[in-house]
């Protein structure tokens, strides 16, 4: 199996853990990942204001791992619903295509739509699947409760991100409840973060992030799972900001899926960049059984 | 003559580099060290440098001068081609600087044997020129031929690659004419070879022309070969001890049988004397305008690599990153390193503003900075260029300069914020890192003022109808850029069932939505209905979409409620642009 990683812009200057336990996990599962210098921006913060600008960011990407031809493993849910949005209205408009391919031209690029974008948690469980992950599992965890975040831009619209049932998705759920833990039922689970407006409304981003919070605590969560480094940064350094504005106690720190696995599989808390995380998680491994 | 020009441009150097170092500590630009004084950031750096040189960091120190600037570590990263360039000119140049440039300073004290005709040196001359020459084809020929995409090159960048290939070249021709040259064979023969008899010196002279170059008025080939026998006689006894063969110094051997058809009648016309006063007065120009061109870089850039390295490792005092900043300016090469990497690339292909590419930021930083205006439009231009920055520190993690450009965007993205015309680009993810990051390092009120300003501007005809007393326009023209489209027309299916109101985790956040939102989701839709585009783009409400797509999902009538919001977002801030 062999996939182009996306990056995105978040994960190398403020979650490259989330780079880091994604590799440390893929290589055990034989994955192979492959870097392209020539990705850029997945165009998500241009929507707001330059529909065209956003299309050709993501359409640019499309077309750098078409040329590989490799597919796009993604790791950011916000990266992942942008280039699935694109590429969607990029299919259902040949003008617009007709366009983006004008300037890719330039570059030597065209999009024809011959690469699938895929995201970790998709490449997972469903090209991997749950049975070889628990072949990989030494040491799982008992007696750990999580709250999973699903990432809106993954989720919906469905008919564009194909990602899972966005009413009852599972994936997450069961990629969890994989490692030993237990994947706690709460209100807020499919809600956004707050995180899209961060910078621009903090109060409302803010009470985004408060609520999740609150619901996941309410059903008994010890730790929030996240797939994208937006949602990671809204409860580790914005939760740190709500926690220190309210001294609201001791917060309910996030940690990205692929070091809840890494940790299950063995692999050492410095490679998954376990400190890296702002909020303190390193009680997560008094939960991890003996081999 | 030759002393007048060489003190007149060395004391030009000197000054230009006092006056330029001075303004590292006079200037400022951004939002740091408002408050801060010429004499503190003195005081900073002395005591910062301390800090490093009585402390572990001076490993850290030494490091980045052998592997950094020695080595150039960061620019074979960027590409080998690129170093090898670079690696050539540097040292070539330097080499060539210092021995034979101040060979009387240097050479001539560290070698008793020291002679410029005489191998090695003959032959190093020639090679460390060489070595120049290949780096500044090869640097012309990423410049003006492969032309890497959104690399540019501006006059500056002209400027360097001219004046090194003007002093090589000229130094190069000098040599080739002098080797060709009658009069400079005459000259020699008089001052050095110590020769009185006419046949003697005939002879030699044929060798001479027949294997060194020498252009003749009088001999020519066929050659006597008892006279070139005699020839080599006395050149053994005569010449050879103090001077090698012409062909060890093969770029100017080869120039020589290049112009040889032209040697007499340059020869004639003082040609040497010409080519010696074109490259002595393109080695002292160079020198002299080196603190104000892109080649100051040769000073400010080791001086990044090395702060850079040691300010990473710890909290540094503030007068010194303001201190760091401008001298950053100085350190840039325009190389294009960063423009070539950056995230948001695309979106300068889409909208052409060239202010998007960090390497060109620069060069308008580095005018701001002088105190330099700029109009309007561009501040306007480079406003909305700092802030199309995704801030995925591409640029910092590549420069091969080492300049820490992601804080000088953070510091001069404020800035222009503060002293620019609204931005409505503060309302665009592109303000998540000013969110989580910067926040920490502002006032709340220089923080949300932007956020406040953008919001305003974009909030359009709306305020009006804030107020519940005034009547909604229902005639209101619709100007043809606000029509909505024939592909995101979903909303006319809309029959105000308010589901996407219902689900909206905005709605619920407030106890009166319609107060702080303007609209709600439904009341969007059913207002494009009737056509008012342009009262449904004014809305607060589409600035407050989380884009959680929950409405789009929920809508039983397949409406692409958040779609539409996106374009309506769209459509507002261009009718500000235009």
């Amino acid at each position: 199996m062999k996939f182009a990683l996306f990056h995105g812009c978040n994960i190398p200057a403020r979650v490259e853990q989330y780079a880091d336990a994604t590799a440390a996990v893929c290589a055990r599962l034989g994955i192979e990942l492959v870097e392209m210098t020539a990705f850029n921006c997945c165009g998500y913060p241009a929507r707001n204001t330059d529909h065209r600008a956003y299309v050709l960011s993501a359409a640019k990407n499309l077309a750098v791992a078409e040329q590989s031809g490799l597919d796009m493993l993604v790791m950011c849910k916000c990266c992942y619903g942008s280039l699935k949005k694109a590429e969607y209205f990029l299919n259902q408009d040949p003008e617009l295509t007709a366009d983006i391919n004008h300037i890719l031209a330039r570059e030597n690029l065209g999009y024809g739509n011959k690469t699938r974008v895929k995201h970790l948690l998709s490449v997972l469980y469903h090209d991997v699947g749950l049975e070889r992950l628990k072949d990989e599992i030494s040491k799982a965890y008992s007696g750990l409760q999580i709250a999973v975040s699903y990432g809106c831009h993954a989720l919906r619209p469905s008919n564009v991100t194909a990602f899972d049932d966005p009413v009852s998705p599972k994936i997450f759920d069961e990629l969890v409840e994989t490692t030993g833990a237990f994947s706690v039922a709460w209100t807020r689970k499919l809600d956004c973060c707050g995180a899209p407006l961060t910078g621009i409304n903090d109060q409302l981003a803010m009470d985004m992030a408060q609520k999740k919070i609150d619901s996941a605590r309410e059903a008994g969560a010890q730790f929030i799972c996240t797939a994208c480094p937006y949602t990671q940064l809204q409860f580790d350094g914005v939760q740190m900001r709500l926690n220190a504005q309210s001294n609201d106690g001791k917060p309910l720190a996030p940690i990205l899926y692929p070091q809840l696995l890494g940790l299950s599989m063995g692999i050492d808390e410095k490679t998954l960049g376990i400190s890296k995380n702002e909020i303190d998680l390193s009680e997560i491994t008094s939960f991890l059984m003996a081999e | 003559m030759f002393d007048y020009l060489f003190y007149t441009s060395l004391v030009v150097f000197l000054l230009g580099l006092i006056y330029k170092i001075s303004t590292w500590f006079t200037r400022k630009i951004g939002i740091l060290g408002k408050d801060i004084t010429t004499a503190q950031r003195l005081q900073s750096a002395v005591r910062g440098i301390a800090g490093v040189i009585f402390s572990s960091k001076i490993l850290a120190l030494l490091e980045a001068v052998v592997l950094d600037v020695l080595l150039q570590r960061r620019v074979l990263k960027e590409s080998l081609s690129r170093w090898l360039a670079h690696m050539l000119i540097f040292y070539g140049f330097m080499l060539l600087l210092l021995m034979h440039a101040l060979e009387s300073v240097v050479s001539e004290a560290l070698f008793s044997e020291y002679y410029s005709t005489v191998n090695p040196f003959f032959f190093l001359r020639d090679f460390f020129g060489a070595m120049v020459l290949a780096g500044v084809i090869l640097a012309a020929v990423r410049r003006y031929l492969a032309q890497p995409r959104r690399l540019r090159t501006g006059g500056m960048d002209h400027y360097a690659i001219m004046i090194v290939a003007v002093i090589m070249l000229s130094g190069i021709a000098l040599e080739g004419l002098k080797i060709a040259s009658h009069s400079e064979f005459t000259r020699m023969v008089e001052d050095y070879a110590g020769l009185d008899d006419e046949d003697e010196i005939k002879a030699l002279e044929t060798l001479w022309v027949k294997e060194y170059g020498t252009v003749s008025p009088t001999i020519e080939a066929p050659f006597d070969a008892e006279l070139l026998e005699t020839g080599r006689e006395v050149h053994e006894s005569s010449c050879m001890d103090c001077h090698a063969d012409a062909p060890w110094a093969f770029t100017g051997f080869a120039t020589a049988k290049l112009i040889k058809p032209l040697a007499l009648w340059l020869d004639e016309r003082n040609g040497v004397t010409l080519l010696w006063y074109v490259h002595i007065i393109a080695c002292f120009l160079g020198l002299g305008y080196l603190p104000f061109s892109k080649m100051f870089h040769l000073i400010a850039t080791p001086i990044s690599l090395m702060t850079s390295r040691v300010m990473g490792l710890a909290e540094s005092l503030p007068a010194n990153v303001v201190t760091r900043q401008i001298m950053e300016l100085d350190a840039c090469t325009h190389c294009g390193s960063c423009s070539l990497n950056c995230s948001a690339a695309m979106v300068f292909e889409a909208v052409g503003n060239e202010y998007i590419l960090p390497s060109e930021k620069m060069t308008l930083l580095k005018r701001l900075a002088t105190g330099k205006k700029i109009d309007d439009a561009q501040m306007r231009a480079i406003q909305e260029g700092v802030y199309l920055c995704t801030n995925c520190d591409r640029c910092t993690v590549r420069c091969p300069s080492g300049i820490r450009l992601k804080e000088l965007w953070y510091s001069v993205r404020e800035a222009l914020l503060a002293d620019g015309p609204p931005l409505p680009l503060v309302l665009s993810p592109f303000s998540f890192a000013r969110g989580l990051i910067v926040q920490k390092t502002l006032t709340a009120d220089s923080y949300t003022a932007p956020v406040a300003r953008a919001r305003q501007v974009v909030s359009g005809q709306f305020v009006n109808l804030m107020n519940p007393e005034t009547s909604i326009p229902l005639n209101a023209q619709t100007g043809a850029e606000m029509q909505p489209t024939a592909k995101d027309s979903t909303y006319t299916h809309c029959f105000s069932c308010q589901s996407c109101t219902t689900v909206c985790p905005v709605v619920a956040n407030y106890d009166d939505p319609e107060q702080v939102l303007g609209l709600l989701p439904h009341q969007i839709m059913c207002s494009l209905g009737l056509g008012l585009s342009e009262m449904a783009s004014g809305a607060g409400m589409i600035w407050d979409c989380l884009t959680c797509y929950k409405c789009q999902e929920n809508c039983p009538q397949q409406v692409e409620v958040c779609d539409i919001l996106y374009r309506l977002k769209n459509t507002a801030v261009a009718s500000i642009e235009h």
